[in-house]
């Protein structure tokens, strides 16, 4: 089915989250929408499938205009949506979740379970999904629900089929195979709108390419466009995409980790016995996929964790079982992985949020009294040398771009007297620009002489600023490897699989 | 499309500036208390915009005028032959309106009957009386509020600080000054501990503030009054009647304006804790904490603010300052000894206090002191033009009613909306195609 958009138009009060977008996307096409985030990639998407009116504008699917009212509507015309996070029921089954929606009855109101089964077999069968339809979601690895949500929208016969940022949660392997199906859609006549922001992705599978920038359409490249060229167009300029480093000058082991235990509220090991070091001078990387207990290994770092074992030694005085604010008042600097609700009070200014983490003591508080006058001058310092863009440093924290929140929480971290530097996805929800920027930062911090652990989901992340890679899968160390070790080995190690003798041996 | 909603646009917008992390394996947060829908509704209320607390009063009054003409016997009256002479009614109404607010203004601020200026301002004198309580309290209950606590145990507190500053001062011989110092003392620290013990069970347990401290009201009503039937600790010797005996006079708070003028020793305290309370929540560390905590708990632990620290210590300061509100109440207005219903509603008028304050310091002292004239203003009313002291009470709970409903107000007085764009509609054109 061919789609076309014409010239929609969505604002939110003063933001104009697309201007006058025009999207064509033939029968049988992979259409990859490349843009940053907060470009309005979502924005259109959700007025594709009806969950926002469009201002102005008009949807055409196979040059009929379209007026949906719902996602009810919009899936009737045929549009499918596949979700970055995953709608479904974890304790139905498989048919039953494929079912929901339009639960087709027998006589006396009775569920027609077996015709959910035929369905699910049927397009499981077609496009060798390999999906058991009555196993329970809950127990489906991510990969295997997320063809979940693919075989929901081809059982409502999709034929244009959306998929909103579907690799964030993916493995590259489960990425790799995620490709294949798409291809394989395409083959049987679907239409593909693609999401993301992972230039790579875009390169492998899609067959034309149109990025957004700001709300609107900037331009449309070929697959065969470089990641150079197709990263300059989104952030609007030309944009370093490797991080330039030195080899490390490594120092002694700074932190040792012994047995790492993390254990959570409800009993479940979700750091196991995690050992390594980190020497100054050096980052180490920990790779995998999210939700394998880094973020409670960074957390348990910094003292945050209520139940930890084994032991954590910086510069030989032990952490574990000390207060955040020892910990803090230790030298370690910590950038949360949410830093909406961790790292920023978002209705507190740049200059308030800059202090968070000092609010007791030298140089911000003399007695009880908060030095507003020395706080604006670090403030204005700190504005400038972060390149963090506000009106003034009385402008609330919430009100700043992602990139710039960041930039604020880097300030702050990096501002005091380092002894370790723990950054857990530190360019999530970043703009391109300011990436760049944060990389460069981190290995700055590196080079003078502070031990950094990295945390990051983003293969592209590890791979550019490590020196060596720690890949974590279900609470355990599967390996730690340098930091040239090849994506396909990683790939697999974050699956769980141990490296080859030769990482393992680094 | 991850976190947005059809309905939510500002989520949407949002999203721009963040991807949310993605869970697939279960993790379980060790977030101290995840913010309620409830909390964050409620602090979007205390801390809401200033022109709408001021716009809010405007139409209370004007709601209040209406409810005056409506019961007023000579508007009904004159309304009975509206069709054959209508002018009467709307002489009616406008006297009867006129008249109220007007013996209100002369019952509240300034009195144009007495001859000199000293008996003429004595109104105002009394509105600053009654608000002494009110500012006192309305700080206290806005101080948690910013810390993210809604303390509505006025009452208990206020009465624990009575019981204590009374017992103290009706039962102690101390030399003058002295006495009343310690009288003092010991009731801002009942008030404390009483407002403390919900502070630190939040801190310690995670029970919620709002049910701890209504339960203590209860509590306390009951402990105070058992003690004031019980000889030997609160009640007055040789009486039967649950009450105490008058406080001695080397405890009581002086007159500030001599004899002539009820205006007590309090109302300086309740001007110097507004200052103390502007100065701890905007220019002390502690207060820079009790925002942090307030706003963002999560946040506010990562920077290693001792958040459970920071509920007990905001709770402790919460009910000191209640306890002032007890405190002159026995010491400055009541001094003939109290009962048990010596809290006078004040615990709970103190929640409308900060409310209509943007649990703001200033905020707080303007509107403790419009509702010290309520109820000075309130009584002549009634006494002068027989409008019935319920108005006064209506008027105030509209006053909460507009408070709560800022996209009312604001759409009476069409006020823009925070970030919004012109209201030109935009024409949603789509044109016809002919299909192929």
């Amino acid at each position: 089915m061919k789609l076309e958009l014409r010239g929609i138009t969505k604002t939110f009060g003063t933001l104009v989250a697309n201007d006058h977008i025009d999207l064509t996307v033939e029968a049988g096409e992979i259409h990859c929408l490349l843009g940053e985030n907060g470009a309005g990639k979502s924005t259109l998407m959700n007025v594709l499938y009806g969950l926002y009116q469009a201002d102005g504008g008009e949807i055409l699917l196979d040059d009929r205009v379209q007026s949906f009212a719902g996602p009810g509507d919009a899936m009737r015309a045929g549009i499918g949506m596949v979700h970055q996070h995953f709608m479904l029921i974890p304790v139905f089954t498989v048919a039953e979740n494929v079912m929901l929606g339009h639960e087709e009855t027998r006589f006396g109101g009775r569920l027609d379970l077996p015709a959910a089964r035929a369905k699910v077999r049927e397009i499981s069968d077609r496009f060798g999904f390999d999906v058991d339809p009555d196993a329970l979601v809950d127990d489906l690895p991510v990969g295997v629900q997320q063809r979940v949500e693919i075989i929901k929208a081809l059982s409502r016969d999709a034929r244009v089929l959306v998929f909103d940022e579907p690799t964030a949660v993916l493995t590259p392997q489960e990425t790799d195979e995620l490709m294949a199906i798409m291809r394989q859609l395409k083959e049987s006549g679907t239409s593909i709108v693609f999401i993301t922001h992972k230039l790579r992705e875009v390169r492998e599978v899609a067959d034309r390419i149109t990025v957004i920038r700001l709300g609107k359409v900037v331009g449309e490249a070929s697959p065969t466009a470089s990641n150079a060229e197709l990263a300059s167009l989104m952030v609007g300029r030309a944009v370093e995409l490797t991080v330039q480093k030195d080899a490390p000058q490594l120092g002694d082991p700074a932190l040792v980790v012994q047995g790492l235990t993390v254990v959570d509220p409800i009993g479940q090991l979700v750091v196991n016995d995690v050992s390594f070091e980190v020497r100054r001078g050096e980052i180490l990387a920990v790779a995998g996929v999210q939700g394998n207990g880094q973020t409670e290994l960074t957390e348990a770092l910094v003292g945050l964790q209520p139940r930890v074992r084994g032991s954590m030694r910086l510069d030989g005085n032990e952490l574990n079982g000390d207060s955040v604010r020892s910990i803090l008042d230790a030298g370690v600097g910590f950038v949360p992985e949410d830093r909406k609700e961790d790292g920023l009070v978002a209705e507190f200014s740049i200059a308030e949020n800059l202090m968070l983490d000092r609010a007791e003591g030298a140089p911000f508080v003399k007695g009880g009294n908060l030095q507003l006058a020395t706080l604006a001058e670090f403030a204005e310092e700190k504005v400038a040398e972060y390149d963090v863009r506000t009106p003034s440093i009385e402008t609330k924290v919430g009100r700043l771009s992602g990139g710039n929140q960041q930039k604020v929480v880097l300030a702050r971290e990096l501002s005091r007297e380092l002894r370790l530097l723990v950054a857990a996805q530190p360019t999530r929800g970043v703009d391109v620009g300011s990436i760049e920027f944060i990389h460069k930062r981190i290995v700055e911090t590196r080079d003078s002489g502070v031990p950094v652990v990295v945390v990051s989901t983003e293969l592209d992340e590890v791979t550019a600023l490590a020196d060596r890679i720690m890949v974590m899968y279900r609470g355990k160390v599967v390996g730690i490897v340098p930091g040239d070790t090849p994506r396909e080995t990683l790939g697999l190690m974050m699956a769980g699989e141990a490296p080859n003798p030769e990482g393992a041996a680094a | 499309m991850s976190a947005q909603g059809p309905s939510d646009p500002d989520v949407a917008v949002e999203t721009g500036s963040q991807v949310p992390p993605a869970e697939p394996v279960r993790r379980a947060e060790p977030e101290p208390e995840p913010e309620s829908r409830w909390h964050r509704a409620l602090r979007e209320v205390a801390t809401g915009n200033a022109i709408i607390s001021v716009l809010a009063v405007v139409l209370a009054l004007i709601v209040g005028a209406i409810m005056i003409a409506f019961t007023d016997e000579r508007v009904q009256a004159a309304s009975g032959y509206f069709f054959a002479r209508p002018g009467d009614t709307f002489v009616a109404i406008w006297e009867s309106v006129s008249g109220a607010y007007s013996a209100f203004f002369q019952g509240s601020i300034y009195n144009f009957r007495r001859p000199d200026f000293a008996a003429g301002i004595r109104p105002l004198t009394e509105t600053l009386t009654f608000a002494t309580p009110l500012i006192a309290a309305g700080l206290g209950v806005a101080l948690a509020f910013r810390v993210g606590m809604f303390n509505i145990g006025g009452r208990g507190q206020m009465l624990m600080a009575s019981a204590a500053a009374g017992w103290v001062a009706f039962s102690f011989d101390l030399p003058f000054g002295v006495h009343m110092f310690v009288a003092l003392l010991a009731g801002l620290l009942a008030g404390a501990l009483w407002a403390g013990i919900a502070g630190l069970l939040k801190a310690r347990t995670g029970a919620h503030e709002v049910i701890v401290t209504i339960m203590l009201n209860y509590v306390a009503l009951y402990l105070v009054t058992w003690m004031l039937r019980t000889p030997g600790l609160l009640q007055a010797p040789g009486s039967n009647n649950p009450k105490t005996p008058p406080m001695k006079d080397t405890a009581i708070f002086p007159a500030i304006l001599g004899d002539g003028y009820n205006l007590h020793f309090g109302f300086l305290l309740a001007i110097a804790s507004v200052v103390l309370v502007w100065w701890i929540l905007d220019r002390s560390s502690l207060g820079f904490q009790f925002r942090a905590v307030g706003e963002n708990p999560n946040a506010a632990r990562v920077a290693g603010i001792n958040v459970k620290a920071m509920y007990v210590y905001a709770m402790l300061i919460s009910g000191a300052l209640i306890g002032l509100a007890g405190v002159s109440q026995v010491l400055g207005t009541v001094t003939t000894g109290f009962s048990s219903g010596i809290d006078a509603g004040i615990g709970f008028d103190a929640i409308t206090v900060a409310l209509l304050g943007r649990s703001t310091p200033w905020g707080v002292l303007a509107a403790g002191i419009l509702f010290g004239a309520f109820k000075a203003g309130g009584f002549a009313m009634q006494a002068a033009e027989g409008v019935p002291i319920d108005i006064v009470l209506v008027v105030q709970s509209l006053i909460v009613l507009f408070i709560a409903a800022p996209p009312l107000v604001r759409a009476i007085f069409r006020l823009p909306a925070p970030g919004s764009a012109s209201r030109r509609p935009r024409p949603n054109v789509t044109k016809e195609v002919e299909p192929k």
